[in-house]
């Protein structure tokens, strides 16, 4: 889904919500305090956009480069993404796998969780009333819209990220990959092949 | 790294892989972690995943102490849909806390 730039605009152009006010008040003391630096902030904020969304494509390309890795990913996510050179900070991390009997895919019917140190920020969609009411409900029905056909002799798995673990999914390595670099296996592993809402494709 | 992996101990637990359970049908006021449709529901212990502070504690100021343990438990889509539309080998899992569970 692109930006939606009208609807960006109208945001920054109307009144401050209750949460953003707090939020903002919040900082402001924080700084004044000493307590964090606005230095920090904003290098928390880059980090959100330049950094932790493309962990996990790297992450999964090690997985399907290393048979051993992603066997160590698949027993504990955390751990695995630590000896890999990430923290993942307060998230725990369950990965699923695909395979040509199981597709998984994650949501959080409660709020928005997500893989946030792994992934960056959920997309809008993610956070949607209407993708977390039907995912749980009619999930190939969803998966549908997303241009996902899920044949029937393949077991749809749901994970509802409702209390304290994150989750990701290993996709199916696409054939035709034999060979590739794990920069070149990364490319093609998309934010959305994570959630589960499509295929990686070659 | 400093932080905690990402499963801690529940050496002291009701629970076990493979176990059948049914998740409570109770509506307290306040923070709940687990959804509405599936309360009532009956599942499988799928793994543990530790003991955490309550979160329902936690989302009040408190400490969350004692530590519950929490479970990752699977349901038939089935179960929890009668009239749900896709093949009966679907799947939907959930994370729920012990307090919530009750042998089935």
């Amino acid at each position: 889904m692109s930006h939606d730039h009208s609807h960006d605009k109208a945001h920054d152009e109307g009144p401050p919500s209750e949460y953003e006010i707090m939020s903002r008040a919040m900082q402001e003391l924080l700084v004044a305090k000493g307590v964090i630096s606005a230095e920090q902030i904003r290098s928390r904020m880059e980090k959100f956009e330049q950094d932790f969304p493309y962990r996990g494509a790297r992450v999964i390309a090690h997985a399907w480069a290393d048979a051993a890795f992603k066997q160590r990913l698949l027993e504990d996510g955390k751990a695995a993404c630590s000896e890999f050179g990430l923290d993942l900070e307060a998230d725990r991390l369950i990965a699923v796998e695909n395979t040509p009997q199981v597709h998984n895919v994650i949501v959080c019917t409660l709020c928005s969780c997500y893989p946030r140190a792994l992934l960056g920020m959920p997309p809008t969609w993610y956070k949607s009333e209407n993708y977390r009411r039907r995912v749980v409900r009619e999930p190939r029905a969803v998966l549908k819209e997303f241009g996902t056909e899920i044949p029937d002799n393949v077991t749809v798995r749901v994970h509802d990220s409702n209390a304290d673990m994150r989750y990701v999914v290993v996709p199916m390595r696409p054939k035709g990959t034999e060979g590739w670099s794990e920069q070149e296996l990364a490319e093609i592993i998309t934010r959305d092949t994570l959630v589960g809402v499509t295929l990686s494709k070659a | 790294m400093t932080t905690p992996s990402a499963y801690t101990d529940a050496p002291t637990r009701r629970f076990s892989v493979g176990d059948r359970v049914v998740v409570k049908v109770s509506f307290p006021p306040g923070h709940r972690r687990t959804p509405h449709y599936i309360r009532g529901k009956r599942g499988v212990i799928e793994r543990v995943c530790g003991a955490f502070p309550n979160p329902e504690e936690l989302a009040y100021g408190f400490s969350g102490e004692p530590k519950r343990v929490l479970y990752r438990v699977r349901f038939k889509q089935l179960e929890v849909w009668p009239d749900y539309a896709g093949p009966d080998a679907d799947w939907l899992e959930l994370e729920i806390y012990e307090h919530w569970l009750e042998q089935a």
